[in-house]
């Protein structure tokens, strides 16, 4: 993917150089291993700050919303269905991208790299299909697609869906990927086993909320975490609040989430956030068959009424 | 400064003695990462780590704290009356603080314990805790404590001060207090206080010149608080924050927090919860009005005062011990040192007076 660089910023520079748009939102190379910064470019000839890789995991969308100016994006799959997903809700308008889509191949999850290495990090290199990281005198390699975010190594949409240049040929879509063996597994729990794996989950859980801001589909002006009046949730490391703020959360994603993995990358407890998200990813699949952010025309499930419900307290 | 030499023989001896007398805190490996928790008897700190994820602050700092209790109970004689909880402070001792993070409940003492205003419950949790520091012979290259005023071998803040010097270590006791834990633990050596201090210093020297990560704070002070507040880079550098607030709960320099009201049935609690600059409701007025209404004005809020307010008001360096953890741990890559440097070296086009 490192070869993206150049047509990414040849394509920045002439939408910005033609007036199509006044900034290109992207990433600038970061200051450490396995992280870079999104960032904004407003003139032609600073497109060279611009740079992808294997680091570019958080969603680029999230920086959309409600920007009233003409935005050209970089959008990954992912990105690119919660573009649409913005699209329809309102947050930005289509009228106002330029979408430079990048068919993806997956980012390197920070979090299980770090886990499995004692010293610092200080290097980390893509070598073919192999990832080479050095730190503290000592070098271990991993194959690529062991260390890929756990959403990307199970995902089937890594071709933008919606774009207006594309920075190189798509990509060959995974088949055959067993989405929800996790979520399935925990729904055979028993009430009480489920009960202590969630306490498991969520016990190193810091509030800092950075699970949410991440995420584009959190835009609310007031969330209910931070409400007071009324106040729906207490604001204390009490267990039974940080759930409550978890699941609710979770909940306020069904239908909307595409598994872009920002939340659980942004974590700086490294906790598995996306857990609660994808069972509602799962049970829309299976009972409305809808995937997120895939088509702009069609209306969401939780804002249609269908006669054929699968609950009965619909029909 | 008297210094000891323990064998790293006699260690675990020495910890299970003072398990008698103190309640002991230390770094432990707790999944993926190290965290400060209370040793369980036979436990040791593990002092493999590099640092632990977050700063020991909320040792002396918990991030929930409950300071009074009421009733809402009308039968009762005390309904309404705030009372403060009562808890024990029986004295505890933390095995393993860096330097850096030592010197940042100096930095916090100046919010909690003023000539004015003292806090009582950080001041009674800090007086009955003690502080063993382990000196960093590897600092990590997002380290600048140097810098920051601090230093690897930085004794300020610490009773005692622990250095690994492979087979022992050496301890070098710089209050009562630490004298006192050294009686309790038993480890006795002795040790010629010159020849020790020499290897020390070898030591030290070998540690800073590791250290990479360099900020320049010199020009912080001479600088105009509006010219900095005006600065154009504001928009570029807070881009990519999210708010997340990340960076101010694992600051180990980061006092800020809320004051909320729980009530169960006719039970109330009233506690305080850390806060952060970083969320909008943190200066959202009673009238709706909001000072610090976009995220930009919240990013610069949490810089300026470490890197400017600060250094103007106590005269004494930046709000900032150079741990790092904000720069690991900010999902977005902002980056303190990049930004120390904007604000130290910002020539405004035109000063304002
Ligand atoms: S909930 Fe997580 S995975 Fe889903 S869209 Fe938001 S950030 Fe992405
Ligand atoms: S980002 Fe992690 S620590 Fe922060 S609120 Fe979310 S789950 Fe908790
Ligand atoms: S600087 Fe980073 S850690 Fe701090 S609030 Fe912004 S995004 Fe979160
Ligand atoms: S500002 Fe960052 S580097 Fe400085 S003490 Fe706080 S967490 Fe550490």
């Amino acid at each position: 993917m490192l070869s993206y660089n150049e047509k990414i910023r040849h394509i920045a520079k002439k939408i910005l150089a033609e007036g199509k748009v006044e900034i290109v939102i992207g990433y600038r190379r970061g200051t450490l291993p396995m992280i870079n910064e999104p960032c904004f470019i407003k003139h032609p000839e600073d497109v060279t700050r611009l740079i992808w890789d294997r680091h570019c995991g958080i969603n680029l969308t999230n920086y959309l919303t409600q920007r009233k100016e003409r935005i050209g994006i970089i959008a990954k799959g992912c990105d690119s269905r919660n573009i649409i997903t913005h699209i329809i809700e309102n947050k930005i308008k289509r009228e106002q991208l330029v979408i430079i889509g990048v068919p993806c191949k997956g980012m390197i999850d920070r979090h299980k790299i770090a886990s499995q290495f004692e010293e610092e990090i200080q290097k980390v290199k893509e070598d073919g299909d192999k990832i080479v990281v050095t730190g503290g005198g000592i070098e271990k390699i991993w194959k690529l697609s062991d260390v890929l975010q756990e959403n990307c190594i199970i995902c089937t949409h890594r071709n933008p869906v919606i774009y207006d240049e594309l920075v190189a040929e798509p990509v060959a879509e995974q088949k055959d990927v067993n989405r929800y063996e996790d979520i399935r597994r925990i729904e055979r729990l028993s009430p009480a086993e489920k009960a202590e794996f969630f306490d498991d989950l969520l016990a190193s859980c810091i509030r800092c909320y950075a699970c949410r801001n991440v995420c584009p589909l959190c835009y609310c002006d007031t969330c209910f975490v931070d409400g007071s009046q009324p106040q729906w949730v207490g604001k204390s490391q009490d267990p039974t609040d940080i759930r409550t703020f978890h699941f609710l959360r979770a909940f306020h994603c069904a239908g909307r989430c595409t598994d872009c993995g920002s939340c659980e990358r942004a974590c700086p407890m490294g906790i598995k956030v996306r857990t609660l998200t994808k069972k509602l990813e799962k049970d829309c699949l299976e009972l409305f068959n809808w995937e997120a952010g895939i088509d702009l025309e069609q209306r969401p499930p939780l804002t249609t009424y269908n006669p054929n419900d699968p609950d009965d307290t619909f029909r | 400064m008297n210094v000891i030499k323990i064998d790293k023989k006699t260690w675990t001896e020495g910890i299970g003695r003072l398990q008698g007398f103190y309640r002991l805190i230390g770094p432990v490996k707790d999944g993926d990462f190290y965290q400060f928790k209370a040793l369980e008897k036979g436990e040791s700190p593990d002092f493999s780590m590099l640092n632990t994820r977050l700063s020991p602050k909320s040792i002396i700092y918990p991030q929930s704290e409950v300071m009074f209790e009421y009733s809402l109970d009308e039968t009762r004689d005390d309904c309404h009356v705030i009372k403060e909880i009562q808890v024990e402070y029986s004295p505890q001792v933390v095995f393993g603080i860096r330097p850096c993070d030592a010197k940042a409940f100096l930095l916090v003492q100046r919010n909690f314990e003023t000539p004015e205003y003292k806090d009582p419950y950080w001041i009674r949790l800090y007086e009955t805790t003690a502080l063993i520091g382990l000196a960093c012979n590897t600092p990590c290259s997002t380290c600048f404590c140097v810098d920051a005023g601090s230093g690897p071998f930085n004794d300020a803040g610490l009773d005692i001060l622990l250095i690994d010097a492979g087979e022992y270590y050496y301890a070098r006791v710089n209050t009562a207090k630490g004298e006192k834990i050294l009686k309790d633990s038993g480890w006795s050596e002795e040790t010629e206080t010159k020849d020790a201090e020499l290897a020390i210093e070898n030591l030290k020297q070998a540690a800073e010149n590791r250290i990479t990560a360099r900020i320049s704070t010199d020009r912080l002070k001479e600088k105009g608080v509006p010219d900095l507040f005006n600065a154009p880079f504001w928009e570029d550098v807070a881009f990519a924050c999210i708010n997340c607030g990340t960076c101010t709960y694992v600051c180990p320099t980061c006092w800020c927090f809320d004051i909320q009201d729980e009530v169960r049935g006719t039970d109330g609690v009233r506690m305080r919860n850390w806060d952060s600059c970083m969320y909008p409701l943190f200066t959202l007025h009673g009238s709706g009005h909001n000072p610090r209404d976009a995220k930009t004005k919240r990013l610069r809020q949490r810089f300026m005062h470490k890197l400017k307010y600060y250094v103007d008001k106590y005269n004494d360096g930046i709000q900032c011990v150079g741990c790092g953890r904000c720069i690991n741990l900010c999902p977005v890559n902002i980056d303190i040192r990049k930004i120390c440097e904007a604000m130290n070296g910002f020539e405004p086009e035109q000063k304002s007076i």
